[in-house]
Parts: C-alpha cells; sequence; structure tokens
C-alpha cells in the first residue's frame, strides 16, 4: 500500500489525527441532535452521567463493550491481513449455536468452569468455520470477500431463523429461542469486582466473558507482533507480492487469518448467550458485529486502540439508553448514526485533515517531519 | 385456469419487487463501471425512501418527493465520492458508513417530525405515484392467456415501473453507445489512459456517482411513494444488497441485470406466495432457504461455479495521478 501522503510523527498519526477525526465525527453527530431539537451539550451529560453516573451504569458499560472487543478484534485481525471482514455479525450469530450447543448439552451434566472453556471452542469453532468459506473462497476462487461476508451474514440469519423457529425451539413454545439453560451454564457476575470499589449494585450483566475479551486483546497483540504468523499475515496485508516473493503461502494466510477472525467474531455469543440471558434468542448480535468495524477503524487496529474504543461504544450503548429516558426524540439509532460518522470520518476520510496537520506541524517544527515514526511501537 | 391465474399473479408481483432492485442495481451500475465500488446502494436508497415519503408527505405532492429523495440520495452518493474519489479512502468502509448514517438517521428524524415510531404519515392516494392502465388493458382482459399478460402483467404499474425498465436500454446505449459511456467504462478499467487521454478522471467519476445517487433515489421513491404509502423503518431490508448481488450475478451489464433482478425478484415474490405451502415436485420449501437463496446464488457465482464474474479492473482503487 503506497500512501501519497508524506510521514507525520508518530504521535500525530496516532494521537492526534484519530482524535480530530472522531472530534468531527462526534460534532456531526450534535448537528443531527441540533436537527431534532435538543441541545447536543445536555445529551452529552446525560450519555456521560448513564454511562459512568453510577456503578449500574458502569457494569452495562462494560457489557456492552465486552461485545465489541471481541467483534473489533476481528476484524482489526483481518484488517492486518488486508481483508475486510464484515461478516462479523454472521459470524458472531453462528457462534451462538455453538454456545447454545454446548450449553443444551452439557448444562445439567458439568458445572459452568467445565462447560466455559467447552462453549469457547463450540462458540469459536462455528464462527471460524463460518469466515473459513469466505476466506477460502477468496484464496482459490478468487471472490471479493467483502461480497461474500455480507451474502454470508444474510445466509447466517435466515439459517438461524430457521434453526430457532425449528429445531432449537421447545416444542411447547411458541417464541422463536432455546429453552433457558440450567444452572451449569451460566457465567459468574462480575458484579464482585465493581463491588470491590465500595459500590453496592443490583445486579448488572457484567460477566466473566470480559476477563475473557481482555486476556483475547492480549492474545491478538502476541499473535499479530509477537508470532511468525503474525509477521506472516501483517506482510500477506502490507503487500501480497512481497509475501509471495518471500514464499509465504498467501492461500493459507488468508484462510487461517479469516478463521481466527471468525473465531473471536463467534466468541462474542459468549457474553450475551451465556452470561446474561441464559438461552439463544432470535438477533441476540443486535449490531454488534458492525459495531466492530467502528471500533477496530477507531482503535487503528491495535488493541491498545480496540479495548478503549469498545468501552467508548459501550458507553454509547448504555449512556444512549439514559438519553432516551429523557429526550424520547433521540433513540438507539443515534448510535447508529455515531457509528456510521465515526466509520466514515476514522475510516474513509481519515486523510481528510492529514494536509492541514502535515503544512500546521511542518511550520512549528520542521525538524520534526524528517523523523519517521516513534521506533519500536510499531502500530 | 386458476394455475394460470396464479402464474399471472406471481409474475405480476414479480414485476412489483424486482423495480427498486432494478434501479438500484442500474445505479450501481454506473458507479462500479467507473471504478467506485458502492455497497452503499442499500442506505441511499434507504435515505431516498424516508426523503421521498417526508416530502411527499408534507406537500402533498408524489413529483416534491421524487426529487427530494433524488437530492438526498445524490447528496450521499457526493459524501461516497468526497471520500473515496477526492481523499482516497477506502470506499467499501464509505459504502459502509452511508449506510449506517442513512438508517440511523432516517429513523431518528422520521420520529423526531411526524411522531410515529419512526413511521412517515401515510400518504393519501394523489401524493402517490398511482397505477397507470395502459390503453386497451380493460378492452383485452377477457382475451385467454395474453389479454392477460397484458392486462394484469405489464399494465396496471405507476409510472416509476416503466421508468425503470425503459432505463435498462437507455443505460445499455448510455454506457455503450455514447461517449460519456466509453469514458465511463474506460476509467473503471484504467483510469491512467483516460487522464494520458487528457479527460479528468475525477469529474467522470463524480459524474458517475451523481447518476448512482440519482436512480437510488428513484428506487427508495418506488418503495415509498409508490409500492407502500409512507415510510416503514429499514424499508429496504437488505435490497441494496440483493441489488448489488444481481449485479455481481449480471456480470456488470445493463441487460443481464434486468434477468437477475427479475430473478431475484420471482424468488422474493415465490417465497412470499409459497410461504408454509408444499411446492408439487420439491415438497415443502422452508421459506428461510427461499430467502436465503440469491445470497446464496451470489456466493456460487462469484466463486466462478456458474461461469465467471470478473469486476472492472480499476475498481476499488483510488486514483493517484503519478507525479
Amino acid at each position: 500500500m503506497s500512501t501519497p501522503y508524506a510521514k507525520l510523527p508518530g504521535w500525530a498519526d496516532y494521537g492526534l489525527i484519530p482524535f480530530i477525526n472522531l472530534v468531527v465525527a462526534f460534532l456531526v453527530a450534535g448537528l443531527v441532535v441540533l436537527l431534532v431539537g435538543e441541545s447536543p451539550i445536555q445529551a452529552a451529560g446525560l450519555l456521560l452521567k448513564g454511562a459512568f453516573g453510577s456503578a449500574a451504569g458502569i457494569g452495562y458499560t462494560l457489557y456492552y463493550a465486552t461485545s465489541f472487543i471481541f467483534t473489533g478484534l476481528a476484524v482489526a485481525v483481518a484488517f492486518h491481513c488486508g481483508l475486510f471482514n464484515i461478516g462479523g455479525e454472521g459470524q458472531a450469530y453462528v457462534g451462538g449455536l455453538g454456545v447454545a450447543l454446548v450449553c443444551l448439552t452439557f448444562d445439567g451434566i458439568f458445572p459452568w468452569w467445565i462447560n466455559f472453556p467447552l462453549a469457547i471452542l463450540g462458540a469459536a469453532a462455528i464462527g471460524g468455520i463460518w469466515a473459513m468459506i469466505p476466506g477460502w473462497l477468496q484464496a482459490k476462487r478468487g471472490s471479493h470477500i467483502v461480497i461474500t461476508t455480507i451474502m454470508f451474514n444474510f445466509i447466517a440469519a435466515s439459517l438461524m431463523v430457521y434453526l430457532l423457529v425449528g429445531a432449537l425451539k421447545p416444542a411447547n413454545s411458541m417464541a422463536p429461542q432455546t429453552r433457558t439453560f440450567a444452572e451449569g451454564a451460566h457465567l459468574p457476575k462480575l458484579d464482585w469486582l465493581l463491588e470491590m470499589f465500595g459500590a453496592s449494585i443490583r445486579s448488572t450483566p457484567l460477566n466473566l466473558s470480559f476477563v475473557l475479551a481482555l486476556v483475547m486483546a492480549v492474545a491478538v497483540w502476541a499473535l499479530i507482533w509477537r508470532t511468525r504468523l503474525g509477521y506472516e499475515i501483517r506482510t500477506r496485508g502490507f503487500s501480497p507480492k512481497a509475501a509471495r516473493y518471500a514464499g509465504i503461502n498467501e492461500a493459507r494466510i488468508v484462510v487461517v487469518t479469516m478463521m481466527i477472525s471468525g473465531a473471536l467474531a463467534g466468541m462474542m455469543a459468549l457474553n450475551p448467550v451465556m452470561g446474561d440471558q441464559h438461552r439463544l434468542q432470535l438477533d441476540f448480535v443486535t449490531g454488534a458485529g458492525f459495531v466492530g468495524i467502528a471500533v477496530a477503524l477507531m482503535g487503528r487496529s491495535h488493541p491498545a486502540g480496540i479495548v478503549p474504543a469498545a468501552v467508548l461504544f459501550g458507553m454509547l450503548y448504555q449512556g444512549g439508553a439514559e438519553i432516551s429516558f429523557v429526550m424520547p426524540d433521540i433513540s438507539r439509532d443515534m448510535i447508529v448514526i455515531i457509528q456510521g460518522l465515526v466509520i466514515l470520518f476514522a475510516g474513509a476520510l481519515e486523510h481528510m485533515f492529514r494536509p492541514a496537520v502535515q503544512t500546521i506541524i511542518a511550520s512549528l517544527r520542521p525538524s520534526a517531519m524528517r523523523l519517521g515514526p516513534a521506533k519500536g511501537e510499531g502500530v | 385456469m386458476d394455475f394460470i391465474n396464479l402464474i399471472v399473479q406471481l409474475l405480476d408481483a414479480t414485476v412489483r419487487v424486482s423495480v427498486p432492485l432494478l434501479l438500484a442495481c442500474l445505479a450501481g451500475l454506473y458507479s462500479e463501471r467507473s471504478g467506485i465500488f458502492d455497497i452503499g446502494l442499500e442506505g441511499k436508497m434507504l435515505a431516498g425512501a424516508f426523503a421521498g415519503a417526508a416530502t411527499a408527505a408534507v406537500y402533498g405532492s408524489a413529483w416534491l418527493g421524487a426529487l427530494a429523495a433524488m437530492a438526498i440520495a445524490v447528496f450521499l452518493a457526493l459524501v461516497h465520492g468526497f471520500a473515496s474519489i477526492t481523499h482516497r479512502g477506502n470506499q467499501i468502509v464509505s459504502g459502509v458508513a452511508i449506510n449506517f448514517i442513512a438508517a440511523g438517521s432516517t429513523v431518528i428524524l422520521g420520529q423526531a417530525w411526524f411522531r410515529q415510531g419512526g413511521r412517515t404519515p401515510s400518504l393519501s392516494a394523489d401524493a402517490r405515484f398511482n397505477p397507470i392502465t395502459l390503453p386497451g388493458a380493460e378492452a383485452l382482459r377477457d382475451v385467454p392467456v395474453i389479454g392477460q399478460i397484458y392486462s394484469d402483467i405489464i399494465s396496471g404499474h405507476s409510472l416509476l415501473v416503466y421508468l425503470a425498465f425503459l432505463m435498462v436500454p437507455f443505460t445499455w446505449w448510455v454506457l455503450f453507445r455514447t461517449r460519456f459511456g466509453l469514458r465511463l467504462r474506460a476509467v473503471g478499467e484504467n483510469p491512467a489512459a483516460v487522464d494520458t487521454a487528457g479527460i479528468s478522471v475525477t469529474w467522470l467519476r463524480y459524474r458517475a456517482v451523481i447518476c448512482t445517487g440519482v436512480l437510488t433515489g428513484l428506487a427508495g421513491t418506488y418503495m415509498a411513494v409508490s409500492q407502500n404509502a409512507g415510510f416503514v423503518k429499514d424499508m429496504t431490508a437488505g435490497k441494496g444488497f440483493i441489488a448489488l448481488a444481481a449485479l455481481i450475478f449480471a456480470k456488470w451489464r445493463p441487460v443481464p441485470a434486468m434477468f437477475a433482478c427479475l430473478l431475484f425478484g420471482f424468488l422474493d415474490a415465490f417465497a412470499i406466495r409459497f410461504q408454509g405451502i408444499a411446492v408439487p415436485l420439491i415438497g415443502k420449501v422452508p421459506v428461510q432457504l427461499m430467502q436465503a437463496l440469491p445470497y446464496i446464488l451470489t456466493v456460487v457465482l462469484l466463486a466462478g461455479f456458474i461461469g465467471r464474474a470478473i469486476p472492472p479492473k480499476a475498481g476499488g482503487a483510488a486514483y493517484v495521478k503519478e507525479r
């Protein structure tokens, strides 16, 4: 990828420009709030209060963030390989199937600490296989991964509806969902974590999969920057030609990367299915797969950026609910707009402010422009 | 006789559900032939549907609605152009962004302005594009088969339906018989050659995305102001992506695009008509399978198992002038 832009100092490239992009995205979102006839400043206040004003709020914020960390990492891993996996939504959806199958089979037999690793494997396996097919089709048949993963989202949705109104539904029930899992398939809540900081709260859905998400963030960092496979993935992403020339098996890397990406997206299902609702429901993903795109773009595909970006979106989800209590006109759909704006300004228009920033930095510190990006921390 | 009636009904429904697909598919054709991938068709249709229905509801004119729909869709197309042509951003990312912005803002603005849970007020008959009875349709109704085909399938649609089908030969003519079309196709295959010939790649691509905007606006208008009597939250329901699938299925050519849209429309109409009913020879087909079929077919086609779909060569890549 040859960028037609000159190099900036690292702090500007990884700090200043994403920050400007984000601020612009939120300013435009503020305009929408104005258009609806509410005060953006008041809305922002309510948002913060709803997300962090109480221990329960924090619990919910982190619960949503858990899902977004998984899907954000999934998108990021594929980005490193130069692949755009829009299929996170579908992979997470079928990942739920893996969780449910494990839980429905073993929930009366094993305690949660045996079922949890099994469910992780189940979610990762089905999510991984679901992403492997587009990966294989890209590598071997040259079909465009973006289109195939979009198509697979729709196919996944149809498949899951078919299963949830058919085979997975208990015979005596009308609702399109599985039976409620027994105690053995409930993940422990993390309320004690919040209570440790002196807050006594009613139950929040925050559960053990939050810890798993953080572990996965570290694992993805290690995979991408500290292993041979990660090196090959990044090489393929940087230049497929160079990768081929270096003797890297391109098809294998593409398929493996998509499997890892799909497995991460599939694990997202653990959070709502095993951690909170204790049953597989229709549409339980609720757009988390797509939020992952915004999270990965905002976090610049680095786990250290993805986790805070996921928390920010968790905050928007939780705080957004708070806003809609006071301002009924600003519903959850506001987040979809913000998501779109973040993707637009942090993704598609990421270079918009670069020339201006370049000019300013060059005029302030001519020496800074001659330095490459900061050494060591290759993001 | 019952069987013929059934077929006629099915084909009539096919035409109706194919029209938004066809308009969106032709819209995508202009953009993608010029080298700008557009997965934001869905969002532009949705925004167009909302703007069309809202304007028609407030001013009571379907024509004003169509204008507003085209205006907002062109605006979003220009945003896509601004990101992917001027700022050389990732075209896929930009398309995804536009889909989300449209999905969110139509609901938020709809609720704030009309307070009907994201719907726009129901349109009265004179604020919609109404069915047109073609000359002689009534007289021919009683003629078996031919009369039915003419009066039930061909006649009795709104102006936009005829416009959509007329756009097919028109698009073919523009792409393959005009100077603009030649340049448009060239810029999608080899922008550097077009640039060398002294033609502005940027301006050409901008004109292509404007065409996309106009047609997606019409697609949205059809859905909200003709097919239905108002806007409903998320009413495009993935049609933009089916249109994209049809475009690939048709290998980026206008006439096959029409047949692909009719095929996908037929699958849709068939799935609605035979929901839960056993079909002769096939048995009871799960409705979800029918719904997923366009997507499955597209995946199979893209994989090169039924012919090969080769996209415009410069598609998806921003053009950087050599310095």
